[in-house]
């Protein structure tokens, strides 16, 4: 994480309705996303996760329509007021299936697409793309189909065509539900990499509760449409009563520990990672030794 | 096992996608048996939902042989086996498409010519194991994700099948939508049915599943309970896929803590760590010899 200093997100009271809906999707939502942070949102099915990701890059409201109260700021933009084109410059965004993304033949003519439409020049096309194929660890792909990549390829891809676009923010929304699990590592490894490497602002609506503890600052909760907790993964996932309230899968050791804790038995620390987990239990059973 | 005691039977089963000459699958032989619930999981690509295709007769084989239920796929009509196996798709939003809830569960038994009293039975019972009571009349894409994928369950339950294939049910789920899911497999394990789930969510194959077959590139890597395929994290890494975390860590603690090497559940681990503990506390005493061969070193 780079120093968080700057606000590049600022949420300021948002509440949201898709038209001909009367339930908010999103009520009162208030909070501030700094500069090179890599930050997470949980929440059930119907939260408002991806409402709140589409907010980011102003499709909510200005293409679905409905209404929005308060207002959001992102790289010095408002929501409401820049247009999508604009916004995309500065908000890149990669959905939960890539099928629905790629559509070129070549995963350099992929890349080059967002940057194309800009008018960016030519050569400046070029040195973007192959840098953003390079970013995702997919040099030497440039001529491959994305419809003959892997999964977690072909999400790494979606990745780089948002990052020819230099934003300054990069929201993924359920990016790697339907990868496997080396795959999902995978793409949670680069979005990692270039929020350390380019001080990157990364929000990522996820389930994968043991990815957002090896990878995220922050965590937001939400739910019904309200942000009910935020905090570093090992607050969240520590929160026995917050996880009774709100079904979030917490990564697999925490919930050892919680489990551990309603018998009476605690690790010295609070696990999130396997390796901690490891210590704690050495720790609490080795000491008999 | 006997045959009639099989549910399915793959006999060097091969598939090639034309028109790009592309092969899902390299010869793959498999016999489940009738009741048992069986995890199928490997890499994207590994050929899982092409193998699925093949169980219901969507897909035929390019050579080898599927029988299901008896009967061979390639002299069966889709439709007769459609009451011997049931297939839910991957992506709910592909299958729904009647008005209501209730429509949509009773078109498949409709149109097997049954009476409309059997067909209404048939909903009922549809209804109740999938929790749907409160959205039979509401308009089946406008529900929530999770009650979507249950109305695609529901409706492949009233064909009444003996034999349930899964494609990946729990993908974009959450935590809640994920175990309801789960359960209603669970369910019909109990009662009977042949059940193969093929996901990428290993702790749920772990906690539910009581063998589990590992897909590579087309082929069968693994096929064993689902203890000892996860006993083999260096196999399953070559086909992309990583062991739950709580059997990783019961893996990687050292063996003289007395601690069970294998766990595919956190009660698993948990209970003989808070035994264990237990112990411990009051009397600091050496723990592991009460405890020394009390575990096996494998699953």
């Amino acid at each position: 994480m780079t120093h968080p200093s700057e606000p590049t997100i600022i949420v300021d009271d948002v509440s949201y309705r898709y038209p001909r809906t009367k339930r908010y999707a999103l009520r009162h939502l208030d909070l501030t996303i700094h500069r090179g942070e890599f930050v997470a949102v949980l929440g059930e099915n119907g939260a408002g996760k991806s409402t709140f990701c589409q907010a980011l890059n102003g499709v909510v409201p200005q293409s679905r329509g409905g209404r929005m109260r308060g207002r959001i700021v992102v790289g010095g933009l408002d929501t409401q007021q820049a247009t999508v084109a604009e916004l995309a410059q500065k908000v890149g965004i990669v959905l939960e299936d890539p099928e629905t993304q790629l559509f070129t033949t070549s995963a350099l003519s992929e890349v080059a697409f967002g940057p194309e439409n800009l008018g960016v020049d030519p050569e400046e096309i070029l040195r973007r793309a192959r840098w953003a194929l390079k970013a995702v660890g997919l040099a030497g792909y440039e001529d491959h189909a994305p419809t003959a990549l892997s999964g977690g390829q072909k999400q790494r891809l979606a990745i780089a065509a948002a990052l020819a676009m230099h934003p300054a923010v990069l929201v993924l929304d359920e990016a790697t539900s339907q990868l496997d699990p080396m795959g999902t590592v995978e793409v949670f490894s680069v979005v990692r990499e270039l929020n350390g490497q380019y001080g990157l602002t990364i929000v990522m609506a996820t389930n994968k509760g043991e990815q957002v503890a090896q990878f995220c600052d922050r965590v937001l909760v939400l739910h019904d449409g309200e942000l009910v907790a935020q905090g570093t993964p090992r607050e969240i996932f520590a929160d026995a009563e917050l996880l009774g309230r709100v079904m979030i899968r917490a990564p697999q050791v925490s919930q050892l520990a919680t489990y551990l804790e309603g018998r009476d038995t605690s690790l010295a620390d609070f696990p999130i990672t396997l390796d901690e987990a490891r210590q704690g239990i050495v720790q609490l059973i080795g000491e008999a030794y | 096992m006997k045959d009639n005691d099989l549910a399915i039977v793959v006999e060097d089963l091969e598939y090639v996608y034309e028109p790009h000459s592309l092969q899902a699958i390299r010869g793959i032989n498999l016999a489940v048996g009738r009741g048992e619930f069986v995890g199928i999981v490997g890499h994207n690509g590994a050929g899982k939902t092409t193998l699925l295709k093949n169980l219901v007769g969507l897909l035929l084989p390019t050579s080898g042989r599927v029988i299901v239920d008896g009967l061979d796929t390639r002299q069966t009509t889709v439709a007769e086996l459609a009451t011997r196996v049931g297939y839910v798709m991957q992506n709910p939003d592909q299958q729904l498409f009647a008005q209501t809830v209730e429509e949509e569960i009773a078109f498949g038994p409709r149109n097997l010519g049954l009476a409309e009293g059997e067909v209404k039975g048939r909903v009922q019972a549809a209804i109740a194991l999938t929790g749907l009571d409160a959205f039979r009349q509401e308009f089946p894409p406008a529900l929530a994700k999770g009650d979507r994928a249950k109305v695609v369950i529901g409706s492949v339950l009233a064909m009444r099948p003996d034999i349930f294939v899964f494609d990946e049910p729990t993908t974009g789920q959450d935590y809640r939508g994920c175990h309801q899911i789960m359960q209603i497999a669970h369910r019909l394990h109990r009662q009977g049915h042949t059940v193969l789930v093929v996901t990428h969510d290993v702790a749920l194959v772990a906690e539910y599943t009581g063998r589990t077959v590992v897909l590579c590139q087309g082929e069968v890597l693994l096929d064993d309970t689902t203890a000892a395929v996860f006993a083999q994290p260096d196999m399953l890494r070559r086909t992309h896929v990583t062991p739950p975390q709580i059997t990783q860590l019961a893996q990687a603690l050292p063996r003289e803590l007395g601690l069970p090497a294998c766990a595919l559940t956190v009660e698993q681990l948990g209970q003989p760590i808070a035994e264990r503990a237990r112990h411990i506390a009051p009397k600091q005493q050496r723990a592991g010899l009460l405890w020394e061969g009390s575990y096996s070193s494998d699953c």
